[in-house]
């Protein structure tokens, strides 16, 4: 495959910018991922979320754009840095925000946590804490789709950490080989844990210049902008819903804050930092849309109506008590219980 | 009844279940053209086709990720890991994300799979391709644990492993793909979590698994002929669930319990049948549980050494005289 004109890149390049709804659509979806976050992040200052928690802050737009291109039977697979993914996918915000607080209200009922969130019915098929495993499940799911001729993709999200481990590695010739209607997509903020990727990694672009030893095409893509993501979203989940097969896109982004909670990110120097924070890519897309005619008014009132939904999830996840004991001894098996022996 | 091999019972009970239901799929390495590198799986590629009983790479992480995640939307997938020692590199995949995600999820998703496996030793190949793992698989909760020792438990427990909605780890031992046995004809059906009784006896309650079950079952015979001993012998077939009343039933009425396990010694699936009888019938005993087990070692390859470390007929027979004294 010619890397130049292939029909991903073609797509980037041609792209046309969506129309209204789809773009104050993506500026909504991403104000809601970013409130939530910090409203997380919040939650932790006060001690309200215990554990850990891996906030996806800067990378809204990858997450708003998927979330808006997929079916709503479509599968997403993605890593521990996921609430942004599964909220995309119409999943309850205090379901959320009570999970990470451990409540009863909470998206699992307290026995996931932060790093697992997953709501089946909603095509979230949930979020995994241990790099890259996720990625064959979604060849799996995949494979069950085009098995089933349901029509249904599958979209798998991990960081560019993912792509110097073995199961990336086997999922990305498994699906390619079976032909797959699944998308990868690596997030590279540029650093693994505390990491830079570069310090680790043979290739300069982690999973774009692997590609071709999987017979698919090199895709690197501008993870901050949410019009080109829609864009590429589209053109990849098109090629697999129509059997062209699995896709591999790399976007660049970059997280505004550390790894994880316990991670401040003195690591990253503060030239980058700032001007990472310079393409954050909610006040340039609220920019680009003012610029493109939508009226400040509209973008105010989405952002008070994001605002407004975060306080009232927020308040809800507070309000509900501790999970029941009994819980824990739930749904080990498939009828409810976790008996072992007679 | 049908005489078939343990081998020939594998395709059989695959064959069943995939009349059955269109959604079971079948996946492995060289399990499909090639009939399987030990002739578990002839004729199922012809009978099924291409889309359902599928040749994948040297590639375990991807075979039971993509085992996995067929299981979550829909399909009910066999997988085969060809060695069982090849759990090891895709054991995050059955650990962490099988076994676990339907509990982390509450409930929302079920993982409907079997992964098959050639498992255990006698088969001269060496400490990577013998060893047997069962209790690696025994002691991660949400996985189910299956072992069976004949052509007809093979067929019976296998169809129901696949009906099974939770994941089931399925051990064939792969000495005794050769032997022979009486199997029903038509579908047959057995049921997970029930052990059996293989030989009434009165004085010791002899336990095993797998390629151990013949053993036992020899040295019960030796016992009966030359030494007046009446052995029962419980074949558990299944360590989880685990058919704990069955155990329990003989050792209350002959008082005496060895196990014998193939496994390496520590923390073998008999060292919790022993916690078991101690914890909740010690009153019942007349003596020590006696473990018999290969070493704490791995399995060697030459003929001599496998032969001299597995537990043999003898050396069961010389623990239970041993107990007897």
């Amino acid at each position: 495959m010619n890397d130049s004109i292939g029909p991903l890149n073609a797509a980037v390049q041609n792209a046309t910018v969506p129309d209204k709804d789809t773009r104050l659509e993506l500026y909504r979806s991403m104000q809601a991922c970013r409130m939530m976050e910090q409203r997380a992040y919040d939650l932790f200052m006060q001690n309200l979320v215990k554990g850990t928690s891996h906030l996806a802050l800067g990378q809204e737009a990858i997450a708003a754009a998927f979330g808006a291109a997929m079916r709503a039977d479509d599968y997403t697979f993605c890593t521990y840095r996921g609430h942004n993914h599964t909220l995309v996918r119409g999943v309850s915000m205090t379901a959320i925000l009570g999970e990470l607080m451990g409540r009863e209200i909470g998206l699992l009922s307290g026995k996931g946590g932060s790093m697992h969130l997953m709501d089946i019915e909603k095509g979230a098929m949930g979020s995994y804490a241990i790099i890259g495993a996720h990625m064959p499940m979604a060849a799996g799911a995949a494979w069950s789709a085009q098995y089933r001729e349901s029509g249904q993709v599958a979209v798998c999200f991990f960081g560019d950490g993912t792509t110097n481990i073995g199961a990336f590695h086997e999922a990305l010739n498994f699906a390619a080989i079976w032909n797959l209607p699944v998308v990868y997509v690596c997030e590279n903020n540029l650093y693994m844990e505390y990491t830079p990727i570069g310090d680790v990694t043979a290739v300069e672009n982690p999973a774009a210049d692997r590609a071709s030893a999987y017979g698919l095409e090199r895709v690197i893509v501008d993870g901050n902008d949410a019009d080109l993501m829609y864009a590429i979203a589209t053109a990849a989940l098109d090629k697999a819903r129509s059997g062209g097969g699995p896709s591999l896109i790399e976007v660049q982004t970059y997280r505004h804050g550390g790894h994880s909670r316990a991670d401040p990110g003195k690591y990253r120097p503060d030239e980058e930092v700032a001007a990472w924070k310079a393409r954050d890519p909610i006040p340039n897309y609220r920019q680009r849309l003012l610029d493109d005619g939508i009226d400040a008014a509209t973008l105010d009132a989405i952002e008070k109506e994001q605002s407004d939904r975060v306080d009232a999830a927020d308040a809800a996840a507070q309000a509900s008590g501790p999970p029941p004991l009994e819980i824990a001894d739930t749904d080990v098996w498939a009828d409810g219980g976790s008996s072992w022996r007679n | 009844m049908a005489q078939l091999s343990y081998r020939e019972a594998v395709a059989a009970a695959i064959a069943q279940e995939m009349r059955r239901d269109k959604n079971v799929v079948f996946l492995g390495e060289d399990i499909a053209a090639a009939g399987g590198v030990f002739k578990t799986t002839g004729g199922l590629l012809e009978e099924f086709g291409p889309l359902r009983v599928r040749d994948t790479p040297i590639a375990e992480q991807a075979i039971l990720g993509a085992a996995a995640g067929a299981a979550m939307t829909g399909l009910k997938p066999i997988a085969e890991i060809m060695f069982s020692d090849f759990f090891a590199v895709c054991w995050d995949i059955v650990v962490n994300q099988i076994a676990k995600t339907r509990f982390m999820s509450d409930g929302q998703c079920s993982f409907p799979l079997v992964i098959r496996s050639a498992n255990g030793g006698g088969a001269r190949f060496g400490a990577q391709h013998s060893q047997s793992i069962e209790n690696w698989a025994m002691a991660v909760p949400g996985l189910k644990v299956v072992a069976p020792s004949s052509p007809a438990d093979i067929k019976g427990l296998l169809a129901a492993a696949i009906q099974d909605p939770d994941p089931v780890l399925f051990f064939e031992q792969k000495s005794l793909y050769g032997i022979k046995g009486e199997v029903p004809d038509g579908d047959y059906v057995d049921q997970l979590g029930k052990a059996k009784v293989l030989r009434e006896g009165t004085d010791v309650t002899i336990v095993a698994l797998a390629a151990m079950v013949p053993r036992a079952m020899k040295a019960a015979e030796t016992l009966a002929n030359e030494h007046n001993i009446s052995a029962e012998v419980i074949d558990v077939r299944s360590l989880v669930p685990l058919d704990v009343s069955t155990i329990f039933a003989s050792v209350s009425k002959t008082n005496r319990l060895v196990t014998v396990e193939e496994n390496p010694r520590l923390c073998g699936w008999g060292a919790e049948i022993s916690s078991l009888v101690a914890e909740e019938l010690f009153w019942d005993l007349e003596g020590p549980i006696v473990r018999v087990t290969t070493p704490h070692i791995p399995l060697p390859s030459a003929d001599i050494l496998e032969d001299a470390v597995m537990p043999s007929p003898q050396r069961i027979v010389d623990n239970v005289l041993k107990l007897a004294d």
